[in-house]
């Protein structure tokens, strides 16, 4: 009903890697017993795994007695739970009222054209996640966008689109040089 | 002689705007060039529009240098510090001269927002050294009794800042008049107006402000813990929050006994809240803490009754505790003197939009809207024509520039079908649609309905189809009837201030700019040129030259034409993409 969630393509879920659960431990002992740590679980779990993989939720029920159903509720209430992988960098465009009137709308549709993503979903080489998010609060560079914690501001589609390719080039770089390294290990 | 300081702003805007790199660069030319300045840290002033900002104090006195980046920052310190000559074309303010952005400061009044941008807001002595945590030992000191805080805070006038407009005091008698031994005090700081950021940045500068007012809150109702509901999405806020929390364990300001109050204790923790507009609401937010989805409930009880874990509960906003201090420690009176007469003191406005000076401004209650927008914020972008105001967010409306004379108070904004909310300010011009950006507000609201009560969740869904679809061209007699039909039926139906304020863009853009409604319905036009399927891009024959650049651009390929000869754009097959438009190096497309 308030967040409409789209769902991720075919490619983004299958790479998915094994989820550790083992990580969840230390969190669970945190809060087991505290009221009100539902909220709380579920942010740590996204922490470690960048989205709320179900069989992190299932051993937190397990540990911690919570309900499923109610953990699923407030999971798909909050707009920052995540129930599927993203991608390495997420981008946020701001469409809050400010960068609205300053043409955020561009932003966003020539992101989605240059990545050929749709909003919510993640590029099929798993590098970058489109979202559109409300106010970032820094209304007087509208229009904006965030990038990790990097903030970018008076832009519009040629600019946004710049940044990603910029972004593009170095992952590439670094994959390149991963690979040559482990060439030149073997 | 007192050594000179160099201070960077570095707020979550000046930050975005690349402060951080100048800091680094600054604290580069230092170590390398052996200077002696002292390098510090600060958080926003409110002049966003000229961010990332520097001020250099030395013995001459202080200059504040706008848009600086690395090179800048190179040569203001070669200029300023090495050579001691200012460098004028950079400073936006200075107490030695005046610039042409001093309008911006005049006419504000900064009690909230009395240290941010003077202060390191992760240094607590800094704070103490301008007064900070003088009101709770004054408290201490003189013994103050609990009624006589509460009726400190009632006489001042001091309303609730986060949008209600509930007197604070009132609030403060209630959850005191109640037994109850356990008893919690919450700040809401789950700002979520997109287009209002004055909390934000009031715990990104001072924090210690909002803590101190939580102190002096806990007293007079007697609670012993408190909560800070903040925004997940407030990284920085959140950080100096905590750092600004374990230094006022150490000095004991929290914790048992405080200052030696026999049986004061009181300590607090930060909730971060998930991202959910209507955990805004107190009953939504009381949820949110307690793990649940924040869904508003029916209200009495109220918090001040039965609260968190069924306890008596107060709940303030950011901006209403960073006052408290302050009129302890300068008296009601003082507060009281700026105003209204039934809005006393100052609020913060977030001016946005298509304004030339955008950032925080605090003003004294009463100011108009136009000497807002005009003196302070320096008129509209591109001097264009000056459209309208939004106040309040999705809850608020949106005011016209005739009725610009209007003044700041929580009543005559009201009585414009707007509301004060938490004082963001988007300021429209000729180029902003009415109907779209009531469609824009819906579409939030919308979405961040919770779901409970079916007038809030199926009509404002409604509301959005049919905004939608006038946007779009196939609006059609009656829809404006239809619009707020909706509207009353969800203001009445819904339980909480989200469904209740939801319809009001839409109520007063029908309200002030109906004839667009009209021109978009019958005409199938856009006045403000906004919406796309409404447009129609020509070539204008005399103009064009033929050089084929946008036929070869077109998409659709909906332009035709010879080389060197006149073209033409074939509407059936024409998208609106705007790609000719842009492209045209001859202003030969016009848009009607």
């Amino acid at each position: 009903m308030r967040v409409t969630r789209i769902n991720q393509k075919e490619s983004a879920v299958k790479t998915e890697a094994k989820v550790d659960l083992k990580l969840l431990e230390p969190l669970i002992k945190k809060y087991k017993s505290k009221k009100g740590n539902l909220i709380p679980l579920l942010q740590g779990t996204q922490n470690l795994f960048g989205y709320i993989p179900p069989e992190a939720m299932m051993m937190l029920s397990r540990e911690t007695g919570l309900k499923i159903s109610d953990m699923y509720g407030v999971a798909t209430f909050y707009a920052q739970f995540r129930l599927n992988p993203v991608g390495k960098h997420i981008i946020k465009v701001c469409h809050g009222t400010a960068c609205h009137v300053q043409n955020a709308k561009v932003v966003t549709e020539d992101l989605q054209n240059f990545l050929e993503v749709k909003d919510g979903e993640t590029t099929p080489d798993n590098i970058f996640t489109l979202e559109t998010v409300a106010c970032l609060g820094c209304c007087s560079l509208a229009p904006v966008m965030m990038i990790g914690d990097e903030t970018y501001g008076k832009l519009n589609g040629k600019k946004a689109v710049e940044v990603i390719k910029e972004i593009k080039r170095k992952e590439t770089l670094n994959q390149k040089k991963s690979l040559t390294e482990n060439i030149s290990k073997n | 002689m007192a050594q000179t300081k160099v201070i960077v702003g570095l707020g979550s805007c000046g930050i975005a705007a690349g402060a951080g790199k100048v800091y680094e660069e600054l604290q580069r030319i230092k170590e390398a060039d052996n200077l002696d300045f002292e390098l510090k840290k600060t958080s926003c002033i409110g002049m966003c529009f000229k961010e990332p900002l520097v001020e250099i104090i030395d013995e001459t006195g202080s200059y504040l240098y706008g848009e600086v980046d690395s090179k800048k920052a190179d040569e203001i310190i070669e200029k300023h510090i090495v050579n001691f000559t200012p460098v004028k074309e950079y400073i936006v303010k200075s107490d030695t001269t005046d610039t042409k952005f001093d309008s911006y400061f005049e006419g504000q009044v900064k009690i909230a927002l009395r240290n941010c941008g003077y202060i390191d807001p992760e240094n607590i002595e800094e704070y103490e050294a301008r007064g900070g945590y003088q009101a709770i030992k004054k408290i201490a000191g003189e013994k103050i009794g609990v009624q006589e805080v509460i009726k400190s805070i009632l006489d001042s006038g001091l309303r609730g800042r986060g949008g209600g407009g509930f007197p604070t005091g009132l609030k403060w008698k209630f959850a005191n008049n109640n037994r109850s031994k356990e008893k919690y005090l919450i700040c809401n700081a789950d700002e979520g107006d997109p287009g209002a950021f004055m909390d934000r940045s009031v715990l990104e500068g001072d924090p210690h402000s909002v803590l101190e007012g939580m102190i002096i809150g806990a007293y007079a109702i007697g609670a012993s813990d408190g909560v800070i509901y903040c925004r997940a999405e407030y990284p920085l806020a959140i950080k100096r929050l905590n750092i600004a929390i374990g230094q006022a364990r150490e000095k004991g300001y929290l914790g048992k006994d405080i200052l030696g109050i026999e049986g004061f204790d009181f300590d607090l923790y930060i909730k971060e809240g998930a991202g959910a507009f209507v955990c805004g609401e107190e009953t939504a937010l009381i949820a949110s803490v307690e793990g649940e989805r924040g869904m508003p409930r029916k209200r009495p009880p109220f918090p001040a009754v039965s609260g968190l874990w069924r306890k008596p509960t107060n709940i303030n906003n950011v901006e209403t505790y960073a006052n408290i201090p302050w009129i302890i420690t300068n008296g009601a009176k003082e507060y009281a003197k700026y105003g209204t007469e039934k809005s006393k003191g100052t609020k913060v406005f977030a001016l946005t939009g298509k304004i030339k000076n955008g950032g925080l401004v605090e003003v004294p209650m009463g100011i108009t809207i136009k000497d807002i927008i005009y003196k302070l914020g320096g008129g509209i972008i591109d001097d264009k024509k000056f459209k309208a105001v939004q106040l309040g967010g999705p809850s608020g409306g949106c005011i016209p520039e005739y009725l610009s004379h209007t003044i700041v108070d929580y009543d005559s904004v009201n009585a414009t079908g707007a509301i004060m909310g938490s004082g963001g300010m988007v300021v429209m011009d000729e180029t902003t649609c009415m109907v779209d950006i009531a469609r824009f507000f819906l579409e939030f609201t919308c979405k961040e309905s919770c779901g409970k009560c079916t007038f809030c969740r199926v009509g404002t869904k409604r509301m959005l189809e049919i905004l939608t679809r006038i946007t779009e061209g196939e609006g059609r007699e009656g829809d404006i009837e239809k619009l707020e039909e909706l509207a009353y039926q969800i203001k009445d139906g819904s339980l909480c201030g989200l469904g209740q304020t939801a319809p009001n863009p839409v109520l007063t853009t029908i309200k002030y700019f109906r004839d667009e409604y009209e021109a978009h319905i019958r005409d199938k036009k856009c006045p403000a040129l906004n919406c796309k399927k409404l447009l129609t891009y020509e070539i204008i024959e005399d103009k064009c030259t033929g050089c084929m650049v946008c036929k070869r651009g077109c998409p659709t390929k909906a332009i035709s034409g010879e080389k060197k000869m006149p073209h033409f754009i074939d509407q059936s097959l024409c998208i609106k993409c705007g790609d000719c438009f842009s492209k045209c190096k001859f202003d030969s497309i016009k848009i009607y």
